[in-house]
């Protein structure tokens, strides 16, 4: 087990240092630069600024300076609000984010999971179709617009939840709600089918045959059998559901890490766009590794490490 | 008694038991009658009686009459083979006394199937729990695929005891090394640990026969048990169950549609066509003296090793479709025989011993001229 933490670890730090390569030169490829704004500075202003921050120098210079900043995780201050580090930026941001993030996959597995199971209980009756109709509208509106709805109908018309911000657990049921919704209903199909046919297997048969209780069967025999296929697009899912923030925290006034992100990107201001991009997929990558673990979990004959060989 | 007696004693009766074609010894040896058979222990007790169980599927393209009133008894200590064709109906037979068909689209009904005093077709679910893997067990054809691959074989083998006789784990876990023992798995205790993919198929069926037995039931059901394992495995499964049956007593219905199993361990046979018994008997009966004209063809169609040289000759056709069974004889369309009564009516039930019994109008006295000519033709 050690060491295939060890290797996945450092499968870890070539892919982030390869997304750090491929962010640095695709953001200095963009036009345009942080120091550029509609006022007219003054020329040995803007060069000492550029000085400052080390603009003037060649591309391979700054490249290596940035790779060090990587390394020793100090990305230095920001170039459009000097007063403040990169750090800072995401010490204040990230438990935001992560808390609207880490409530909206576990609000999605969960409920995704108990819907498209008792859809698959319920195989062909009514609540099977009201929850594959459900499904079917979850998966087809995109967030932003969910979004929007959702801040109309049940903040503005009915005012029964507060419209913006992320200041206590009434505030958080919205934008949740908006971003969880899609994958809860990709979770839920998906668990759905694939409850289905675990249930026509002979294992299950077996297991009947011997008596077992309904409920021991779904939860002990069925349900970790048909949870695979779930572990599995659980990677595409959290990628879906952390570039979901950048937009529901914009659109909800959330102070995460994602207002931080996108404007980092309108103003060109390198330093945070290196920090919040390489923290991100550090994080990402860090949460598909867990995946793998559950996954491994799961299913005994995917062996993580290798041990004893089959008799 | 020790294994080793057990063993040398099933070798000797195998080996006086010369009336077996036995198509899985591969030594192709045959043995030769020395002195009648031992009977085993078959007590007069009966402890399952099917009365005309019929079982219907309720499917898009109509009504599937999968069994049209199946008749039989099973008796404490015996083996009962289920033979025939594929569809005519063994596992939706052995799956109704289970209870395991889903209803619906499954619909049985029957005048009864009694195991022991209880009637099975009147209990509800949870009455019927109490019963299944504890009075009754199954064994399926498939082990690759009738064991939960998530869950280690410890967990598999002792969840059953664990809810139905309320054994501790540590009294559980003890049960299950102990029925590892039996089935002959080396290492027990560690083998609980390991998950089935661990296994090879032959252990597997193993594992599967130990589990349908650590409650010790009365009545096994085994749905082609050694159809899925290569020809060494299936004679060492097949002693397997004789061992079983003579230690526990237990009381087994074997489906299969190989003939060479049946004659190795079965007692008495019931052959199956079209969703109906057409003709039980005990095995020498059947074997020696099949009267329905089927019986005969499924004899003459299996590869004899006793008979080197002799064709091989399948039955011409195919069976009715279930969807729209014929009212009269259900074989009479491939029947050689066939009378035209065979196509309008049912043929009764004609006793031809305590233990034989066929349905078909040959048996009827009006056809003996006819039978007379026929086996004069041939
Ligand atoms: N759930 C079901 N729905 C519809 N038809 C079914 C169902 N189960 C069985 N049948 C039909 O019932 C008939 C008998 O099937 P059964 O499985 O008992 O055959 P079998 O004798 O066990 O054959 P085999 O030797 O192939 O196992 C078949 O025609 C089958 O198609
Ligand atoms: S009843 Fe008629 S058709 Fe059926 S098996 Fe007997 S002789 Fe053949
Ligand atoms: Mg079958």
């Amino acid at each position: 087990m050690g060491k295939y933490i060890l290797k996945r670890f450092l499968m870890m730090l070539v892919t982030i240092f390869i997304i750090a390569t491929l962010t640095f030169f695709l953001m200095h490829a963009v036009p345009g630069s942080p120091l550029e704004s509609d006022r007219n500075t003054n020329e040995t202003v803007q060069a000492n600024l550029e000085r400052f921050y080390k603009l003037d120098q060649p591309l391979h210079i700054q490249y290596l300076s940035y790779m060090q900043s990587i390394v020793t995780f100090d990305f230095g201050p920001s170039i459009k609000d000097p007063n403040r580090t990169v750090n800072e930026l995401l010490a204040r941001g990230f438990p935001i984010s992560f808390e609207l993030g880490i409530i909206t996959i576990l609000v999605a597995v969960v409920s995704g999971i108990i819907l498209g199971t008792m859809a698959a209980l319920r195989h062909n009756k009514m609540i099977d179709y009201a929850a594959m109709a459900f499904a079917v509208i979850g998966i087809s509106i995109p967030n932003f617009v969910l979004a929007t709805v959702l801040i109309q109908q049940l903040a503005v018309n009915w005012n029964i939840f507060p419209p913006a911000t992320w200041t206590s657990p009434m505030h958080m049921v919205l934008p949740v709600l908006a971003l969880a919704t899609g994958p809860m209903a990709i979770i839920a199909r998906l668990t759905r089918s694939s409850m289905l046919e675990v249930l026509t297997q002979d294992y299950i048969k077996m297991a009947r045959a011997k008596g077992i209780k309904p409920m021991r069967i779904v939860l002990r025999h069925a349900l970790r059998n048909a949870l695979m296929p779930v572990v599995t697009i659980m990677g595409t899912l959290l990628a879906g559901i952390l570039t979901g923030t950048f937009v529901i925290e914009k659109i909800f006034a959330i102070p995460g890490m994602g207002k931080y992100f996108v404007d980092s990107i309108n103003n060109r201001d390198y330093p945070v766009i290196m920090g919040t991009t390489v923290f991100y997929s550090a994080f990402l990558i860090f949460m598909l590794f867990l995946v793998d673990i559950v996954y491994g979990i799961l299913d005994p004959r995917i062996k993580l490490h290798k041990k004893e060989g089959d008799v | 008694m020790t294994g080793k007696q057990i063993a040398e004693e099933l070798a000797r009766t195998r080996l006086e038991d010369g009336a077996d074609r036995d198509s899985v010894d591969h030594t192709g040896k045959r043995g030769k009658i020395v002195k009648p058979k031992k009977r085993k222990t078959v007590t007069g007790e009966r402890i399952l009686s099917v009365q005309d169980l019929h079982v219907t599927f309720n499917t898009y393209g109509g009504t599937v009459q999968a069994v049209r009133g199946v008749n039989f008894d099973l008796y404490k200590g015996e083996t009962l083979a289920i033979v025939g064709e594929s569809g005519c109906g063994k596992s939706v037979t052995s799956n109704a006394i289970m209870g395991l068909i889903q209803q619906p689209p499954g619909k049985i009904s029957s005048k009864g199937v009694h195991f022991k005093t209880q009637d099975l077709t009147k209990l509800s679910k949870k009455e019927m729990r109490k019963i299944q893997g504890v009075d009754i067990s199954m064994i399926f054809q498939d082990p690759m695929t009738a064991l939960n691959p998530t869950l280690t074989i410890g967990e598999q083998l002792t969840e059953g005891v664990k809810q139905h006789k309320k054994l501790s784990k540590a009294e559980a876990k003890e049960r299950a090394i102990d029925m590892l023992k039996l089935v002959g798995i080396p290492n027990p205790e560690e083998r609980l640990k390991q998950y089935p993919h661990q296994f090879s198929g032959g252990m597997r069926q193993r594992i599967v026969i130990a589990i349908a037995l650590i409650c010790e039931p009365e009545l096994l059901i085994a749905d082609e048990p050694t159809t899925a394992l290569d020809v060494t495995i299936q004679a060492q499964i097949l002693e397997l169950f004789e061992e079983i049956q003579e230690k526990t007593g237990v009381s087994i219905i074997l489906i299969t549609h190989d003939l060479g199993v049946v004659a190795k361990i079965a007692d008495r046979i019931a052959v199956m066509y079209a969703g109906k018994v057409i003709e039980t008997g005990d095995k020498r009966e059947i074997f020696y003296n099949p009267q329905h004209p089927y019986t005969k063809g499924l004899l003459t169609s299996v590869p004899r090793l006793d008979l080197a040289g002799g064709e091989l000759k399948p039955i011409d056709g195919t069976p009715p479709d279930l969807f729209a069974p014929p009212t009269g004889c259900p074989f009479a369309a491939r029947c050689p025989f066939s009378m035209d009564v065979c196509m309008n009516v049912y043929p009764e039930v004609t006793t031809l011993s305590d233990t034989h019994k066929v349905d078909c109008w040959l048996q009827d006295p009006r056809a003996q001229k006819l039978i007379d000519e026929q086996a004069f033709a041939r």
